[in-house]
């Protein structure tokens, strides 16, 4: 009787946590927010991309973002800004050596170094003509939402 | 004896797990919408001043917005597109019956859109001619 009843105390218990859980209202996870927020105007871009400088710095001036408002609430932002930072690229990777990255963290993923060199000849025209910016990832790459990028 | 504990441990958490469940995110329509922003406006919809918002150039937002045709294009019916060259779907509610349904949604982009294009909020009256416009497509 008392292993049942342990038994029995321990299944509801599993039942009732995410129940509990639930009554705070739970937003959906991190990444999740990240990718629905993110992906509106552009790709999710990859937070490998840049340093946890630059996305504190992008996160922090949502409503001057590259010329629109793109303003979030706190909790959005807060959860965003920390999934980010957590994936973020080493800081001390040489791509952002040329940067003092507590001032002038780089912002955009298309002025980094590798980002031209990769882009510089083999773009053909209609290529570019068809993504119309070269922050239209996914118009080339077929696995961008995906983070791969490799497949030029 | 068996029969009472399973009650005791399972109707709450079966009341909890019903109350818990989270709002759907398809929670208004264009009609609510457009009801509730003449409400806070005093007046009724005006679907032609929508149309005369939606498609003029602005001054007073970011120099790269002027318009919400920037990225909605000149006919809503029609998808747009982004900045960036990424597609937006149809702002029409008729060709794209998902618009207009998420009140969060509505809120985030009007704020910032209109910030965007106008370098200030819409007001009540706009947003409910705007919408009664798209509506009527
Ligand atoms: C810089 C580009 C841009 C401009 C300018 C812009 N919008 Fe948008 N708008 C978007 C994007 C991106 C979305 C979200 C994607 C989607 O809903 O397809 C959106 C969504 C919306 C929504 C939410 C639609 C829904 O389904 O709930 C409304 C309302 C809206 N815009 C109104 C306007 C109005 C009014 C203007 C002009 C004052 C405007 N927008 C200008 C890009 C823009």
């Amino acid at each position: 009787m008392v292993r049942l009843l342990t038994a029995l105390a321990l299944g509801t218990a599993a039942l009732l946590a995410p129940a509990l859980a639930g009554a705070q209202d739970t937003p959906p996870s991190p990444e999740a927010q990240f990718t629905e927020e993110c992906s509106a105007c552009h790709l999710a871009f990859p937070a490998f991309f840049l340093p946890k400088e630059s996305w504190s710095a992008i996160m922090n001036d949502l409503p001057n973002h590259f010329g629109e408002d793109a303003s979030l609430d706190n909790d959005a932002m807060t959860a965003i800004e920390g999934y980010l930072v957590k994936h973020a690229a080493r800081s001390n990777r040489r791509a952002f050596r040329k940067y003092d990255l507590e001032t002038a963290p780089p912002l955009r993923i298309t002025e980094l170094g590798w980002f031209v060199h990769e882009h510089s000849n083999e773009v053909s025209r209609a290529a570019k003509k068809r993504a119309g910016t070269m922050t239209n990832c996914a118009a080339c790459h077929r696995g961008a939402e995906r983070g791969y990028f490799d497949d030029d | 004896m068996k029969h009472r504990y399973l009650a005791c441990f399972l109707a709450p958490s079966v009341l909890l797990a019903i109350a818990t469940t989270p709002a759907l995110a398809q929670d208004t329509s264009p009609a609510a919408q457009i009801e509730a922003f003449s409400l806070e406006a005093g007046r009724a919809a005006d679907a032609e001043a929508g149309k005369a918002f939606f498609l003029a150039s602005h001054s007073g937002g970011k120099p790269d917005t002027p318009s919400c045709t920037t990225c909605h294009t000149m006919d809503p019916t029609k998808g747009g597109q982004a900045r960036t060259g990424k597609p937006i779907e149809p702002m029409a509610s008729s060709v794209n019956p998902a618009r207009f349904t998420d009140s969060a949604k509505i809120t985030k982009w009007f704020r910032r859109n209109c910030n965007s294009v106008l370098g200030r909020e819409c007001t009540a009256g706009e947003k409910a001619d705007v919408l009664a416009w798209l509506n009527s497509l």
